[in-house]
Order: structure tokens, then sequence, then C-alpha cells
């Protein structure tokens, strides 16, 4: 892996790259999209993940289930800086000649499923886990979904079912940003104590604050080399639209497009 | 004609995919705790690739979707309403769209079709599933009208690895095809009795009562054509057409909704763009939900679907 140095500097240039994108296509859901940077900084250039951009079906890589599709943004510049896709691809986001879509598709090198309609992903991995044990292939499934993803019930009905079968190999990372479409979780349904809930439902449970790079690697090491039987989760705390002072307190940012002024503003002080 | 055996359809799949099992270990059979007396045998001698989800058609089609993803070739059994309609939109993101770009064999077996839970009334039912089902594209949909085709599935649902789904009667039914009857999947009909004038087009369990009602009218010197089409999707258009083309009314019957893109709309798509000048009357039921207790023959009688109504509605294209 790379020094946490290093992947900071990236988590940072992942953020500059990720507004550029946004300003190229102002559809593209920014501040979920900014809440799980880290995240797959350090599953991508952390050495947690196994991949091969050259070989996408390749039987030795790790499965990764982006299940909160409309976060995505923040991966494209890091599927091309690491070679999925032409870097090219990148500006052309948003245009007719695109694969890039605001919510991710299989159209896109590296995507592994169809997301964005919220609470498949957990269970397509559950499909995806049993099938690797089958195989008694060492691989993992990863998946990140968002809180508000909770809400959907199929989420639960894979949660169970991942615990009864005993799928160690299942990885679930919840970007805990908080926020929904409109307005705190904790006002909408209130899923705490979500540590608990995983734990009595037969989960691995960590939490972990989703922006630390030192403290995030430490914690996915810590859920990936375990194999107790257990499913497990780590609940990383983040901001969502972590990074843009104007999106970070609004409870309606999810849908929040910024201007490219505001944009370039943003971009001039990260320089 | 072979002699009359009676059998429910799903036995006679579940025995089929056994067999299949014994000689493929990349068969995974899954339920939503959804049973038969086959699958007592199958769940049985295949303790590791058979999954019962639990009470949970979704999280159903999204475990099949993942072992399909890997190269599995999955079955996914549930009451057919609950299957279709509480999964529509898991069916429709991780079959009906995935499966346009990766390989994914997934078949789809929903059992109570139409109103053969007919007892249970209006939440059992299920008179929407053709129409919602072969509106997504990708999905291939069989309609069997007894047992053997049912059986017959089997093999043609291991070779096309892609997304189907069947549609079962729940009832025990006499089958209608003889050891000698070629299926030709991509002819999706069988031409049970050739008629003048006048063309029943029936699938599933309405065949059976189009049989029945024909069969009484030839002996009343009536000879109605009968259609048996058991591929809804995909249908082969135009050798259908050759066939209708020789009468000069069509009478689509089906245990669905009437006119809400069940087999009559396939009928009247395939008529519609030909010029042939060809009536067609489309028979199954009415826009409401059946609140009234009995059994089918009777729910068949009070929905004027009866024999009488079927031969009724043959004397009057006259």
């Amino acid at each position: 892996m790379k020094s946490f140095e290093v992947l900071k500097e990236k988590a940072r240039w992942v953020r500059k790259e990720t507004l550029k994108l946004h300003k190229h296509a102002p559809e593209t859901r920014l501040a979920s999209s900014l809440s799980d940077i880290e995240i797959f900084v350090v599953l991508y250039y952390g050495g947690i993940l196994s991949y091969d951009p050259m070989n996408l079906q390749w039987e030795g890589r790790d499965r990764f289930i982006i299940s909160k599709g409309h976060g995505v943004v923040s991966l494209y510049p890091i599927l091309a800086d690491l070679d999925f896709f032409d870097k090219e691809e990148l500006s052309k986001i948003g245009t007719a000649d695109s694969f890039l879509c605001v919510i991710p598709d299989t159209a896109t090198p590296g995507i592994e499923t169809i997301n964005g309609s919220l609470g498949h992903g957990l269970g397509v991995a559950c499909g995806v886990a049993k099938a690797l044990k089958r195989k008694k292939s060492e691989q993992r499934v990863f998946v990140l979904c968002g809180d508000g993803e909770l809400n959907e019930g199929s989420v639960w009905e894979a949660i169970m079912f991942a615990s009864y079968h005993k799928l160690d190999n299942l990885k679930l990372i919840v970007d805990n940003n908080k926020i929904s479409m409109l307005d705190f979780q904790k006002n909408i349904l209130g899923l705490e104590p979500l540590e608990d809930k995983f734990k009595v439902f037969g989960w691995q449970a960590e939490i972990t604050d989703g922006h630390n790079i030192e403290q995030l690697y430490s914690s996915l090491k810590k859920l990936t080399s375990v194999k107790n039987g257990l499913p497990g989760v780590l609940i990383a705390n983040t901001l969502k639209g972590k990074g843009v002072t104007i999106l970070e307190s609004d409870p309606l940012c999810h849908v929040k497009s910024l201007k490219a002024d505001e944009i370039d503003k943003i971009l001039e002080n990260y320089e | 004609m072979s002699p009359v055996e009676i059998k429910t359809m799903r036995d006679a799949l579940i025995e089929g995919v056994i067999k299949k099992m014994r000689n493929d270990e990349r068969i995974f059979f899954l339920s939503a705790d959804m049973g038969a007396p086959a699958l007592d045998k199958l769940r049985c001698e295949f303790k590791d690739r058979f999954i019962n989800v639990g009470i949970a058609e979704q999280n159903l089609i999204n475990v099949s979707t993942g072992l399909a993803l890997e190269g599995f070739t999955v079955y996914a059994y549930a009451i057919a309403g609950f299957l279709t309609m509480r999964a529509y939109e898991q069916i429709r993101t991780n079959l009906a769209l995935l499966s346009q770009q990766r390989t994914i064999n997934v078949n789809l077996v929903g059992v109570g079709t139409g109103i053969s839970y007919d007892l249970s009334g209006p939440s059992h039912h299920c008179l929407e599933d053709i129409s919602i089902i072969r509106t997504l594209p990708n999905i291939i949909l069989c309609s069997p009208s007894d047992w053997f085709i049912a059986e017959k599935f089997v093999e043609f649902s291991v070779e096309v690895k892609k997304p189907k789904y069947i549609r079962l009667d729940s009832k025990p039914l006499p089958r209608i095809y003889g050891d000698e009857a070629h299926f030709d999947w991509d002819q999706g009909f069988f031409e049970l009795l050739e008629g003048k004038d006048v063309c029943i087009v029936s699938t599933g369990y309405a065949t059976h009562k189009a049989l029945e009602a024909a069969q009484k009218m030839k002996a009343a010197q009536y000879e109605v054509g009968l259609i048996d089409v058991f591929m809804l999707k995909p249908t082969n258009d135009a050798s259908l057409f050759d066939l209708l083309k020789r009468y000069k009314t069509v009478i689509t019957f089906e245990e669905s909704f009437a006119n809400k893109g069940g087999l009559d709309s396939l009928i009247s798509k395939i008529l519609c763009n030909k010029t042939a000048n060809i009536r067609l009357k489309s028979l199954g039921f009415g826009d409401k939900y059946i609140f009234k207790s009995g059994d089918r023959k009777s729910l068949y009688e009070t929905n004027g679907l009866g024999e009488q109504a079927i031969i009724k509605a043959v004397i009057d294209s006259k």
C-alpha cells in the first residue's frame, strides 16, 4: 500500500476532481459523493481491494458493489487514475458520448452491478458471497451503502440472510453521513443505535471516522482480516458534503448543485 | 395424444431440475419458503444447493442475481403473484436491466397464476403477471398449459442463459401433449385443432377450458381452431400469423385481465401489423378484482367465461 500521506494527498486530489466533474454535470449528486471519498481512497489505494483494471472479470478480484449509486462521482477519477478507463472520459461526463452516468451502471468499466435504485446491493452481494464460498474462493465482497438506504426493507432481508448463512466474506461499509434527501435521518426514522442493531442481527460491527485515513485503514484492515463466521459492517461516520462548507451544514444538500463560479472559487482555495 | 396423466406443473419441473442438479454442480434452487412434494426431495438431496431465503421475495431475486453473476444457474421459486409483484423492481433492475450487459441465468418459477388459488381470494389471484413481465426487455416468458411443457422447460432453462419467468398453474392438470410433441421454443406455440372461420388462441390453464369447449363443438360439427401459445416472449409473430390468416375471427382466451397487455395484446400486435382483415375478440377477466368466493369453475361462470360463454363467443363470430 501507499503511505498515509500519499493517501491523504489522493483524497485531496479526488475531492478536486469530483468538484470538476460536478461542474461538467451539475446533475451529479455532489454532497453524497464528497462523504465517501476517503472510503474509496483507502479501498483502492490502501491495498484493501484486489482488482485488475486489465481483466475486469478476473476471478481473483474482490467484488465491490456500490449500492449507494448517487455517491459514485468521486469514484470515477479513481477508476480513471487506475486505468479502468481513459482519463479523457472524465471530461465527457454528462455528454452524449459518455458512459459515465450520474448513477453508475455496468457500462462503466469497474462497476459490477446496476446501482442507485436503493436496497439492492447488499442482497446481490449475499448471492455473490454465497457463490464465492461455493467456489472455495478467498475473495471478498464489499458493499457501500448509505445510512438512508437502510430505510429500505430489502436491506434487512439481506442483513438477516448474511448472518444466517455465515457470510464472513461479506464486508459492508455504511457511509453514515446522517442525511438523506429531505432531512437528517434522526428526523425521519432514526437509525440509532445502528451498531447495536447490526450486532443483534448477528454481524460484527465497527465504527470509525470515515474521513480519517489512518482510522479507516486500520478499521478496514481489521474488518477484512477476520474470518469468524460473521458478516462484517464498518459504520463510517462521515459528513455529507465534506470539504464544501455551504453543503456541510445543509440538510437539503443532497439535491444541491453548485454553480460553476462557486466551484472555481472552492478549487482556488484547494490550490 | 397420450394417456391423460394428471400432475402439477411444479412437481414436473422440479423433478426435471433434480435430474439436472445430479449432473451439474452449478445449479442452485432458491425458494421464498414455498414448497412442493417434489421440492421435499430436492432439498433433502441437495442441502448445500437449496436455499430457503425465507418469506422475502425481494431478497430471493437479489440473492439469485448474485449467484448468477458468478456463473451459477439459478431457479427462484415462489408464489407467482408475490414473485412478480412484490419483487417487480428487483426483477426489473437486477434481471431485466443487468442481463443486457451481464450473463444472468435466473429462472423465476411462479406458482399459482390466474385464479388457480381460487378459494384463497383476490390477494392470491394473479391476473397481472403476463402483462407486467412482458413489458420488461430481456426477460423470456413461458406460459405452459400442461406439466409436460413445464418438464421440457428445464432443458431450455439450462441451455439459454438469460433471465426467464415460467408461470405455473397450482392445480394438478391433465397432460395435453404426448411424447411425440416436438417443442420448438423459437416457435412458441402449438396448433392443437385446425378449424374453419374461427380460431381460439389461449395460454396456460385457459387452453384446457378452450380444448373442452372446442371438442364439444366438434361433436356438434362445429370446427373451431385452437392454438396454444406457451412462449409469450419471444413469440414467432410471422409463423403465428401464417396460421391465423386462415381465419376470419380470432378469439383470445386467457386467465388474465382482458385488454390489459396480456395474450390478447400479443395477438392484437400480430394482427394489426398485417393487412389481413381478421376480427379479434378478447376473452378474459374484467377490470375488477374477484371478491366472491368459489371454486374455479364457479368463478369462470360468474365472470362470463364458462363453457357456454366460450361456445357462444365462437358461434356469434361465425
